[in-house]
């Protein structure tokens, strides 16, 4: 069943800026993990904005638990919680102050709060720190203390924007268990993500976002079978001769656009690649890199748009 | 991960804001009292402090006003730290959240309304109005050479303006807050709040501006000026604006800048 249900939101900052989302749309399901994916700029935050009631949309609609996010905005925050991207923590309070009055929020009682931030710490590692300034602590505590945060008043849906940004690869490890976890109680989960990585291990759904509009969706399985073949060759090139025409008998072929440092060419076919080299070299193209297309989510993002993700 | 202790309360909607009203007033009132009391009381009370003592005490003293000044100018300092405190308790915070701390975030997202958020910045504002204003009495007494004469008191009218006074102020400091671009921030308490002190009727009756006609009439722009002269009448037997101009003044003054920095607030909280 559909817990959340974004329909052809648009958002548009200002009178003749460009779109910053054109025409979203999807569901997430109750206790599904569910990825927007895609590069800076492209719709993401803006997409959670308006399912967190932040940003309010030009046009269309979002729900969350059949209730609208303008419409009923107190029933939406009573139902979720975020984690942002840039830490906003109550800094005028300990660590554990800052959970206790985020659940006094939320109507918990005086014992129920302690208790539960208590567990919390605990869970996410930070027992032992909880009478400390928030001053005091790491971005990566930081960023653990606003999850534990946003766990405290056990919400049904939470949303992580770029949850792994800027994270050691320690705290990203805990912080993909700690996902795995929320799975487990049943907890709706949307996260946003340029790590196309993350995304596949984490996500049951991902939505990959371009441009403020959603150019894929499905799961990542799925995604990869978007991908002409699961296996192929990128091959970059300098070179007047076209690509596409020299490589078309070996199997698909995709060419990005031209950078200085030539052409990226994706030809999917299995040949050796010793056979392209030599074709290349017949047509006059000087092969500049090579690289195996194994079927991620960065070979579906740059198939479906033309671009590398980064 | 273990089973959640407890299940989130099933609170109505009206319940629900309530008590994350209620909840953040009391999370205000420990800030104040466990991490901030000494920094809230001198930033509070210093300026009023100073122009006690030095309109009260040593222009008299050096034969520059006369003796009886401290007596008009007290019910004006009342007024002013009512005012000021509310207003700049109001706006200082917001501005800083709203573009550097992003605290408010996680206020915006409690099961409360943004204009519920920004009437509750208000009240805790104003309850800190309340408590500078009350705190400078005592201290007056020590300053002023007259000491605090409370003989001919209206109370009702005094406890009135307590309470609705640091409200005006706070909502030209919601209006002011929300209004401007962080990097235009300082600018804006320059041209105003110099102006607000000084066209307040905080240091002179208002009525003694007869002869100054046109600045007279310009003081009427200013809240603070129905607060000053409310509290002269209330407190001491000077002529002073009538109970219910300083009414009309007060309540108009609060619901034009309430509604625009209500506005203001919720056009800063959704983009």
């Amino acid at each position: 069943m559909a817990f959340a249900v974004v329909s052809d939101l648009h958002k548009r900052y200002r009178p003749g800026a460009p779109e910053a989302v054109a025409g979203v749309s999807f569901e997430v399901s109750e206790g599904e993990i569910f990825g927007l994916l895609g590069p800076n700029g492209a719709g993401k935050t803006t997409t959670i904005g308006a399912m967190t009631t932040r940003v309010r949309p030009t046009s269309g609609q979002v729900t969350i638990d059949g209730f609208d996010v303008v419409r009923d905005a107190v029933a939406v925050k009573q139902r979720i919680a975020m984690v942002p991207q840039r830490p906003n923590l109550d800094r005028a309070l300990t660590a554990i102050e800052v959970l206790t009055f985020h659940a006094a929020y939320f109507g918990f009682g005086r014992q129920q709060r302690r208790a539960r931030a208590m567990e919390l710490l605990s869970l996410l590692g930070l027992e032992g720190r909880e009478d400390e300034e928030i001053n005091t602590y790491s971005g990566g505590m930081a960023q653990r203390l606003m999850i534990a945060r946003a766990l405290m008043h056990d919400p049904r849906m939470l949303f992580l924007d770029e949850p792994t940004t800027g994270l050691d690869p320690q705290s990203r490890l805990f912080l993909w268990d700690r996902v795995a976890d929320l799975r487990a109680r049943g907890v709706t989960l949307l996260l946003t993500t340029h790590d196309m990585a993350e995304a596949d291990l984490l996500c049951d759904r991902i939505a990959i976002v371009d441009h403020g509009e959603v150019i894929a969706l499905d799961t990542p399985r799925g995604l990869r079978n978007l991908l002409p073949g699961d296996r192929g060759l990128e091959i970059g090139v300098t070179g007047d001769a076209d690509p596409a025409t020299v490589f078309q008998r070996f199997g698909e072929v995709e060419v990005a656009d031209a950078t200085d440092d030539g052409r990226n060419v994706r030809i999917y076919a299995t040949n050796p690649l010793a056979e392209l080299v030599a074709a290349a070299d017949a047509a006059g193209l000087r092969v500049e890199g090579v690289r195996r297309i194994e079927g991620t989510l960065e070979d579906v993002f740059v198939h479906l748009t033309g671009r590398d993700l980064r | 991960m273990s089973a959640p202790v407890v299940q989130a309360p099933q609170l109505g909607q009206r319940r629900a804001q309530i008590t994350a009203f209620k909840a953040m007033c009391g999370r205000d009132c420990w800030v104040i009292l466990r991490h901030d009391l000494a920094g809230f009381l001198a930033q509070s009370l210093l300026q009023p402090l100073f122009f006690l003592f030095i309109f009260g005490r040593v222009l008299p003293e050096i034969g520059a006003a006369q003796g009886s000044y401290g007596a008009q100018l007290l019910p004006g300092i009342i007024a002013l730290t009512l005012f000021l405190t509310s207003l700049q308790n109001t706006a200082l915070p917001l501005v800083i959240d709203f573009s550097f701390t992003k605290e408010i975030e996680d206020r915006l997202l409690a099961p409360l309304s943004a204009w519920a958020l920004a009437v509750q910045k208000m009240v805790m504002a104003s309850l800190r109005g309340i408590v500078a204003g009350l705190a400078i009495i005592p201290l007056a007494a020590l300053i002023l050479p007259g000491g605090v004469d409370f003989a001919d008191v209206s109370w009702l009218g005094f406890v009135v303006l307590l309470l609705v006074g640091p409200l005006a102020g706070a909502s030209v400091g919601l209006l002011l807050g929300t209004a401007v671009e962080p990097q235009k921030i300082s600018t804006m308490f320059a041209v105003t709040l110099t102006p607000l002190l000084f066209t307040g009727a905080t240091f002179y009756p208002w009525q003694a501006l007869d002869t100054l006609r046109w600045f007279q009439v310009l003081t009427l722009l200013n809240p603070l000026t129905y607060l000053s002269e409310g509290m002269r009448g209330a407190l001491t037997t000077i002529p002073a604006l009538g109970a219910g101009w300083v009414a009309l003044g007060l309540v108009v003054a609060t619901a034009i800048f309430g509604t625009l920095g209500v506005r203001g607030f919720t056009r800063r909280a959704t983009d």
